[in-house]
C-alpha cells in the first residue's frame, strides 16, 4: 500500500519526536545539583528510619493527618531510637525539628518539581534567616 | 487508621457500588446517617423528636445561659473574638465572603419556630451565641459526599478540610446556618493592604479558598484537657460537657434549668442548649 | 462516521464557529474563576449555591426528557419515532456533558472531585447522583452510537444492544429522581422538602425535554432536508403538552399545600418567587418578574401548543414550545435552587445576583452543550439522509 504524503509527514514525525524529548537530551549527562536537605540540630533520629522517610515521609503524613483529624489520635510517638515526640503534628511535630521549610522541604520539593500544597493552610515556621 | 483498614474501606465502598454491598447501603441509607456516627443523646428532641437512640460514646454538648451573656455586655463579642483569633477565622469585611464559627443572632433569627407574637421585651434584646450544633444526626453529615464532615468519636461534627471538595451540600443541609465556605483566599489582603486574618495563630492552620469550614468545638483543645476556647472566654455563661455522661456538670444544669434547642422538630438533636 | 462532522455548509461551519467562540470567553471566565475562587460568582454565605446547579438541576431534566423520545420508539414499537429516536439519546449526552460540567464549575475544590469515588459515601445522595449521570452519559453514548452505526452500514442494530436500550429508560427516571432527592430531603429546606419534588421534577423534564428537540427539529426542517415528519411531530404535542399540564398541577398542589396550611415555613419562599418577600423593612423580589413571567408563559404555552397542531402550523409550534422551555427553564432553572435559599435558615433574606464572569461561563458551558449536540446531530443527521438517498 503506497503511503501519501511522506515528504511531510516523515520529517513532521522528526520534527515532533524531537521536540517531545527535548528535555531528555538537553539534560542528559547532568543530574544537576543534588539537593542538600539541613539536618535537624536538635534530634538524631526521626519518628521513622531516614530511608523510610526520604521515600515515604507522604504516606506517614496522611496516616498522621487521617488519625489526628478523624480519629483523634493525636497521642505521643515514639522514634526508632526510642525518642519521644509530642503530637502527631505538621507545625506542632515535624517542624520543631526541621525548622525551615526552605532549607529542609523545598530542597528537595524542587529538585522532584513537585509542588505539595502542605502550606496552603498549614503554617511555616519563621525563617530565621 | 491504619492504611490496610483504609484500603479496605476503599474496597468495601466500590463494593457498594458494584451493589455488592448495597444491602449495607440500603441499611446506612435507612438509618439516615453515616456509618461513623457515634452519637445519640438521652434526651428525646423536642414535639417533633423521635426516641432517642441509647448513647453510645461521648457526645459534648453546651448549655448557653443568655441572660449572662445579655446582663455582661461584650461578653458574646469577647468569646467570638477568642475563637476566630485562635482559629484563624478571616474577616473579609462584607456579608458576601462572610465566615464565621461563632456569632451572635437575634432572639426570633436564632429560635424561628418560637412565636414572636406579644413577646417579652428583653427577649428581643438578648443576644443569643449561636455556633455549630453538633447535632447526633447531623444532615450535613448525611449530606456529604466524601465524608469530609463526619460525626467523631468525641460526637464532634469534624471538617476535614484536606478532603472537602467545595460542594457546599452541606451548607443547604445544615438547618442551623452554621457552615461557611471560603469564596476566595483567606489569606488574602483588601484593597488597602489589610490582610483578612489580622494576626495568625501559628499553632493553627489556616484554611485555603474552595472548602468549607466550621466551629470544631476546639478538638485540638480538648485533646489537652482544656475547654473549648468560648467556654473559657465565657467565664460560666457557658457549660461545656458530655451530655452522655450522666453524671457531669451539664446534666446536673441540664436536669435543672429550663432549656430550649434550636429547631428540635426537625430530628437533629442539637448539642446546644439555651437558659432564657 | 466522525468525519461527517467536519463537513458541512457554511451555515453549520459559521454556527460552530460562534460556539467556539463562546467556549472560549467561558474558558477564559473560568480560568479566573479558577484563581479566584468562587467568590467570583455572585454566591454567598446565605445563597451557597447559585446558576451553576441551578442550570445542572434543570439540564438533568432536559437529559431525562431523552426518555420521551426513546421509550415509544422501543418500547411501543412506534415506528413514526424512528427517525427522533436518535437525537433524543444524543440530546441525553450533550444535556449529562453540561451537567458534569456545571458541578465541575461549580466545585470549590475542582482537582479533588475524584474523591468522591475515592471515598464512596452511599448516604450523600451526591454519591448516587455522580453514579447515575455518569452511567445514563455511558448509557446514551453506547446506545446512540450502536444504532447510529448500523444504520451507517444499513443494518438493523444488533441484538446485544436492547438489553442496554432497555435499561437506560428507567435510569432516566433515575437520574432526575435521584437529582430532586439532592433538594427534598434536607430538613431545614421548607421550600425543597416535598415529597412532590422528584415527580413535578419528571413532568417539567417531559415537557422541557421535548420542547428543545421540537424546536431543533424544526430548524432542521427549515435548513436540512431532515424531517421528522408529520406523525412524529403531532405525537411529541401530545407529551409536551400533557406533561406540562401535570407539571403546572404540581405546581398547583405546593401553592395550595402552602397557603391553605398558612405554615409561614412553606408560604416563605413562595412569597418571595411571586410576590416579594419583607424583611427588616425592605421587599425583596428579584425574582418576581422572572417567575410570573415563567407561569404567564407556561399557561399560554399549552393551549398554542394544541391550536398550532390544529392549525397545522409550525410557526406557532415553535413559539409555544420556545414559550414552555424558557418557562420550565426560569421555574427550575432559577427559581427552584434559587429560592430554596430564600429566607436563610435565621429567616433573614440575601438575594442572590449572578456576576458578569458567571454568567459567561455559564453561556459558555451551554455552548460546549449545544456543540457537542450539533456534532452529534450532524453526523445523525448526514448518516439518516444519506441512507435515504
Amino acid at each position: 500500500m503506497p503511503m501519501y504524503d511522506m515528504n511531510k509527514i516523515l520529517p513532521g514525525l522528526i520534527i515532533f519526536a524531537g521536540l517531545m524529548t527535548f528535555p531528555i537530551w538537553y539534560n542528559s549527562g547532568n543530574a544537576g545539583a543534588v539537593p542538600k536537605p539541613e539536618k535537624p540540630t536538635n534530634a538524631k533520629e526521626c519518628v521513622r528510619p531516614t530511608d523510610y522517610m526520604r521515600t515515604s515521609h507522604m504516606v506517614l503524613l496522611n496516616e498522621y493527618r487521617d488519625a489526628v483529624v478523624r480519629d483523634g489520635e493525636r497521642g505521643a510517638i515514639k522514634d526508632a531510637g526510642g525518642v519521644e515526640y509530642d503530637e502527631k503534628s505538621l507545625m506542632l511535630g515535624c517542624m520543631k525539628c526541621h525548622v525551615s521549610a526552605k532549607k529542609f522541604c523545598d530542597e528537595c520539593h524542587t529538585y522532584a518539581a513537585v509542588k505539595p500544597y502542605c502550606w496552603e493552610c498549614h503554617i511555616q515556621p519563621k525563617e530565621t534567616n | 487508621m491504619d492504611s490496610n483498614r483504609r484500603k479496605f474501606l476503599k474496597l468495601a465502598g466500590l463494593g457498594a457500588i458494584a451493589g455488592v454491598a448495597a444491602p449495607s447501603a440500603f441499611n446506612s441509607l435507612l438509618k439516615g446517617e453515616a456509618i461513623a456516627s457515634s452519637g445519640g443523646h438521652a434526651e428525646s428532641a423536642g414535639h417533633g423528636g423521635h426516641a432517642a437512640a441509647a448513647p453510645t460514646g461521648k457526645q459534648y454538648g453546651l448549655v448557653i445561659d443568655v441572660k449572662q451573656f445579655a446582663d455582661t455586655p461584650g461578653l458574646g463579642e469577647h468569646c467570638i473574638r477568642a475563637c476566630h483569633s485562635l482559629h484563624n477565622v478571616p474577616d473579609f469585611g462584607n456579608k458576601k465572603d462572610e465566615i464565621k464559627w461563632i456569632w451572635i443572632e437575634k432572639y426570633e433569627n436564632a429560635f424561628p419556630e418560637h412565636s414572636n407574637y406579644k413577646r417579652n421585651a428583653d427577649l428581643h434584646k438578648m443576644p443569643i451565641v449561636t455556633l455549630c450544633n453538633h447535632c447526633s444526626k447531623p444532615p450535613c453529615v448525611r449530606a456529604c459526599p466524601t465524608k469530609a464532615t463526619f460525626k467523631n468519636k468525641d460526637g464532634i461534627v469534624m471538617m476535614d478540610f484536606h478532603r472537602c471538595i467545595g460542594c457546599r451540600f452541606c451548607m443547604a443541609a445544615c438547618p442551623y446556618g452554621a457552615r461557611s465556605f471560603n469564596w476566595r483566599d483567606p489569606r488574602g489582603k483588601n484593597e488597602i493592604g489589610k490582610p483578612f486574618i489580622s494576626r495568625i495563630n501559628p499553632d493553627f492552620p489556616t484554611r485555603t479558598r474552595g472548602v468549607v469550614e466550621k466551629c470544631n468545638f476546639c478538638s485540638e483543645r480538648l485533646a489537652k484537657g482544656l475547654q473549648p476556647a468560648c467556654v473559657e472566654a465565657a467565664g460560666g455563661a457557658m457549660i461545656f460537657g458530655d451530655l452522655n455522661d450522666p453524671g457531669s456538670e451539664i446534666n446536673k444544669v441540664l436536669s435543672e434549668k429550663f432549656t430550649i434547642q434550636r429547631k428540635p422538630s426537625l430530628g437533629t438533636n442539637p448539642s446546644l442548649f439555651y437558659i432564657l | 462516521m466522525l468525519e461527517k462532522a467536519l463537513k458541512g455548509s457554511l451555515l453549520y461551519k459559521g454556527w460552530m464557529a460562534f460556539l467556539l467562540l463562546l467556549i472560549g470567553v467561558g474558558v477564559l471566565c473560568y480560568g479566573q474563576q479558577y484563581q479566584y475562587g468562587l467568590g467570583y460568582t455572585g454566591m454567598s454565605r446565605d445563597v451557597s449555591w447559585g446558576l451553576y446547579i441551578s442550570q445542572f438541576t434543570f439540564l438533568v431534566g432536559v437529559a431525562a426528557g431523552g426518555l420521551m423520545l426513546v421509550l415509544p420508539y422501543y418500547i411501543h414499537d412506534y415506528k413514526a419515532f424512528g427517525r427522533i429516536t436518535i437525537l433524543g439519546e444524543f440530546m441525553a449526552i450533550g444535556a449529562v456533558a453540561m451537567c458534569l460540567m456545571f458541578i465541575l464549575a461549580d466545585l470549590g475544590q475542582p482537582i479533588r472531585a475524584l474523591n468522591v469515588m475515592l471515598h464512596p459515601t452511599p448516604n450523600s445522595m451526591l454519591f448516587w447522583d455522580m453514579i447515575v449521570l455518569n452511567v445514563y452519559l455511558i448509557l446514551n453514548v453506547l446506545c446512540g452510537w450502536v444504532v447510529l452505526h448500523s444504520h451507517y452500514k444499513g443494518v438493523k442494530y444488533p441484538k446485544w444492544i436492547k438489553p442496554f436500550i432497555y435499561l437506560s429508560i428507567p435510569w432516566a427516571i433515575s437520574i432526575h429522581t435521584v437529582t430532586a432527592f439532592l433538594y427534598c430531603g434536607l430538613p431545614g429546606r421548607h421550600f425543597w422538602l416535598t415529597a412532590i419534588l422528584a415527580p413535578r421534577f419528571l413532568a417539567s423534564a417531559f415537557a422541557a425535554g421535548p420542547s428543545l428537540l421540537m424546536i431543533i427539529a424544526m430548524v432542521l426542517k427549515r435548513t436540512t432536508k431532515f424531517d421528522i415528519g408529520r406523525t412524529a411531530q403531532d405525537k411529541l404535542v401530545t407529551i409536551i403538552g400533557y406533561a406540562a399540564m401535570l407539571n403546572f398541577f404540581f405546581v398547583a398542589c405546593e401553592v395550595f399545600v402552602a397557603y391553605y396550611s398558612n405554615l409561614p415555613g412553606h408560604m416563605h419562599t413562595l412569597d418571595y418567587l411571586f410576590f416579594g418577600l419583607e424583611h427588616d423593612g425592605h421587599v425583596y423580589n428579584n425574582l418576581v418578574p422572572f417567575m410570573r413571567f415563567s407561569m404567564a408563559a407556561g399557561l399560554i404555552a399549552i393551549p398554542l401548543l394544541f391550536l398550532s397542531r390544529a392549525k397545522q402550523c409550525d410557526g406557532m409550534l415553535v413559539a409555544a414550545c420556545a414559550l414552555l422551555f424558557v418557562s420550565l427553564w426560569i421555574d427550575k432553572g432559577l427559581g427552584l435552587v434559587l429560592g430554596g435559599f430564600v429566607p436563610n435558615m435565621m429567616n433573614q433574606v440575601t438575594e442572590y445576583y449572578p456576576s458578569l464572569g458567571e454568567i459567561c461561563i455559564t453561556i459558555g458551558v451551554w455552548s460546549a452543550g449545544f456543540f457537542i449536540l450539533s456534532l452529534l446531530y450532524k453526523i445523525a443527521i448526514t448518516v439518516t439522509l444519506e441512507n435515504e438517498a
